[in-house]
């Protein structure tokens, strides 16, 4: 067996801050010196933090409007399939296509398939449910979810170098600059 | 630009009361509603409250066992008044469901800030009236197992499809709808806060169950870039549905040829009507709930003046509807429309007519005064008060336009039986059972979106000269 390398076991290196502004800037700092592979984590949205660190907006609404079209078209499809060819069924006369009675269903089933894609899209794009991840083994990471903020610099980022990101992070306000372990 | 944006936020400071007490910070936002499903004591208030709740579920499952043994005659309606209790509380339970909606979707275009503290109960408070609401046209069906086949579109044996013309159909489909996307949007909104739970659980039991819940949650920038796109798009899609349900709800009768029933301005009426139950059964939960739990800091008065201020507003627009009622009958020039009218006014029915115009388009006036507003204790009563007037009037609606309809010699009295009675209470029971058990083992208040609010949240971003494109 070999002798481990001090980096093989490190996922990253994880600096905390206080508040919501300095992890901002720490992001902004980070990115300005060329990292690529970082990630912040905040108690709550900082919708600022998306567009400093990933520059790219989610497909989302796209697949919901692909949904909702679809569960448009389904519902008016399901009517007319029963209506007008499983079961006809005059009524008086009438037409056996009657798309306007058939809208509210149709409607129904735009928002219905639209919803779900939101919710199920929203949770399958962030990878979840996802039961491990590297930042859970810092201690303190728990407050991540509370009060604190942390920014991540991955150990697979190619500008990557244990003692100078160290410094950069300290450099830039953190309460404290953990290993993360992979 | 940057400063006058800052002036801005500044003015709107002193004009508006805060919508979070003094001395707030992330660390107290949390503790105060993460300790209340954490802790290992349960309030004797709490345990009191429950089995209150838990006394009207049993009676609900005597009520139903009895029901499904003998049959829907045990109720009281009968022809010609065919709809009483049951769509009489489907449509008050439905319609209290609305506020919840309202609060968490409407006022979350709106960028409303006050509505984060309460938008998690108040949906709890949706999803748990509509599965009230649901139990009544189920049941109503005699043998729920066997009305699937005419409720719900499905390939059966007998070749079988819906009717797709009929109203009722609508209902089933925006209901369920309905039902769905409040237990979606509810659970997409808990997911930050399982997550806090997770991490600030001591107990391990609790830990593993918040920590499957949470699905993993970490809060990184992608995690919550996509999760407000996401929560956007689920408002933008609650706000047309929730006005789609009622106003479906309504056309369960506007659709319909009977006097009293057939009116266009059902949808809109029916709407308002639906909000302002919905928020006076907020306030009455809100009320008990934040001073049962030192929640007044983050539930504050604002909260409540906002409340009754919508309540007047949708009160409005319901006595509007009241008088508009009452005017197309005479204009109309109708005889059964007119006779309709007079019959709910001064018929046997006619006490139940003058109290909900008592309640709905008088006391509700009080509201104007701002000492009003700010008493808790009247307010409490008052909205309780709100909800038997809004109770009455889905009665009236229904009672009074059935038990007289075009030919007198079918002409009848509706009483309703103790089993309806039983049904109806048993339904608040399962409410409260449902909304107790909610207090105690999910946050009760959106912990990450309050944290929002504070100012040191607000961020500005500073690119420095490298990162100035």
């Amino acid at each position: 067996m070999h002798v481990h390398e001090e980096k093989t076991g490190l996922y990253g290196l994880m600096a905390e801050f206080d508040q919501a502004q300095p992890l901002v800037d720490a992001a902004v700092a980070v990115m300005g010196a060329g990292y690529s592979k970082v990630e912040a984590y905040s108690p709550f949205p900082i919708e600022e933090l998306n567009d400093i660190i990933h520059r790219k907006r989610t497909i989302l609404p796209k697949l919901v409007l692909g949904a909702g079209l679809t569960g448009m078209a389904s519902g008016f499809a399901l009517q007319y399939g029963t209506s007008v060819l499983a079961y006809p069924l005059n009524v008086g006369g009438r037409p056996l296509a009657t798309w306007t009675a058939w809208v509210v269903p149709s409607y129904e089933l735009t928002i219905l398939f639209a919803a779900l894609t939101a919710a199920v899209g929203m949770i399958a794009l962030n990878g979840l449910p996802q039961p491990y991840h590297p930042v859970f083994n810092v201690e303190r990471f728990d407050r991540a979810s509370s009060d604190k903020f942390f920014l991540v610099v991955e150990a697979a980022d190619p500008r990557f170098q244990k003692d100078e990101t160290t410094r950069l992070l300290e450099g830039l306000g953190a309460k404290g600059v953990y290993d993360v372990a992979e | 630009m940057a400063q006058q944006g800052h002036m801005q936020a500044g003015s709107t400071a002193v004009l508006d009361e805060p919508v979070l007490g003094p001395g707030q910070n992330y660390e107290t936002i949390t503790e105060s509603v993460a300790q209340i499903p954490l802790s290992s004591r349960t309030p004797l208030g709490w345990v009191f409250g429950f089995l209150i709740g838990l006394g009207g579920l049993m009676m609900l499952q005597m009520a139903i066992g009895w029901l499904l043994l003998r049959g829907v005659g045990i109720w009281g309606n009968n022809v010609p008044v065919g709809w009483a209790f049951d769509i009489i509380n489907f449509v008050w339970w439905i319609g209290i469901g609305h506020a919840g909606t309202l609060i968490s979707a409407i006022l979350l275009l709106f960028k409303q800030q006050w509505r984060m503290s309460i938008s998690r109960f108040a949906e709890a408070m949706t999803i748990f009236a509509v599965a009230c609401a649901a139990l009544f046209p189920l049941l109503h069906t005699g043998r729920p197992w066997l009305a699937a086949y005419w409720l719900f579109p499905y390939p059966n044996t007998m070749g079988l499809w819906p009717q797709f013309r009929s109203p009722l159909i609508w209902d089933v489909f925006a209901v369920s709808t309905y039902a769905t996307v409040s237990v979606v949007f509810w659970i997409v909104g808990l997911i930050p806060d399982l997550a806090t739970m997770r991490d600030r659980a001591v107990s391990k039991v609790k830990k593993h169950v918040f920590g499957v819940l949470a699905l993993g949650w970490r809060g990184s920038a992608r995690h919550w870039h996509r999760y407000e796109v996401a929560t956007l798009i689920l408002a933008g899609l609650s706000t047309p549905l929730v006005l789609s349900v009622h106003t479906v709800v309504s056309f369960d009768f506007a659709v319909s040829v009977l006097p009293g029933w057939h009116a266009t301005i059902f949808p809109p009426y029916f709407v308002a009507g639906a909000i302002y139950s919905g928020f006076a059964m907020v306030l009455t939960l809100a009320i008990p709930i934040r001073a049962a739990y030192g929640l007044e800091h983050l539930i504050t008065m604002k909260h409540i003046d906002n409340m009754a201020k919508v309540m007047l507003a949708t009160a409005l627009i319901v006595g509007y509807g009241y008088v508009m009622e009452a005017f197309f009958a005479w204009y109309s020039a109708a005889p059964y429309e007119r006779y309709m009218m007079f019959n709910r006014m001064t018929g046997p029915y006619g006490w139940t007519y003058w109290l909900l115009i008592f309640v709905n388009i008088g006391l509700v006036q009080l509201l104007w005064l701002r000492s009003v507003r700010y008493n808790t204790k009247l307010l409490f009563v008052l909205s309780l008060i709100f909800n038997v007037g809004m109770w009455l009037e889905r009665f009236v609606i229904i009672v009074t336009s059935l038990h007289r309809d075009f030919l007198p010699s079918s002409w009848d009295m509706y009483y309703p039986t103790r089993w309806d009675f039983m049904m109806f209470f048993g339904t608040i029971g399962l409410f409260l059972t449902l909304f107790f058990l909610f207090i105690r083992f999910v946050p009760m208040i959106a912990m990450f979106e309050v944290r929002t609010l504070l100012p040191e949240a607000k961020v500005h971003v500073d690119h420095g000269p490298t990162g100035g494109h």
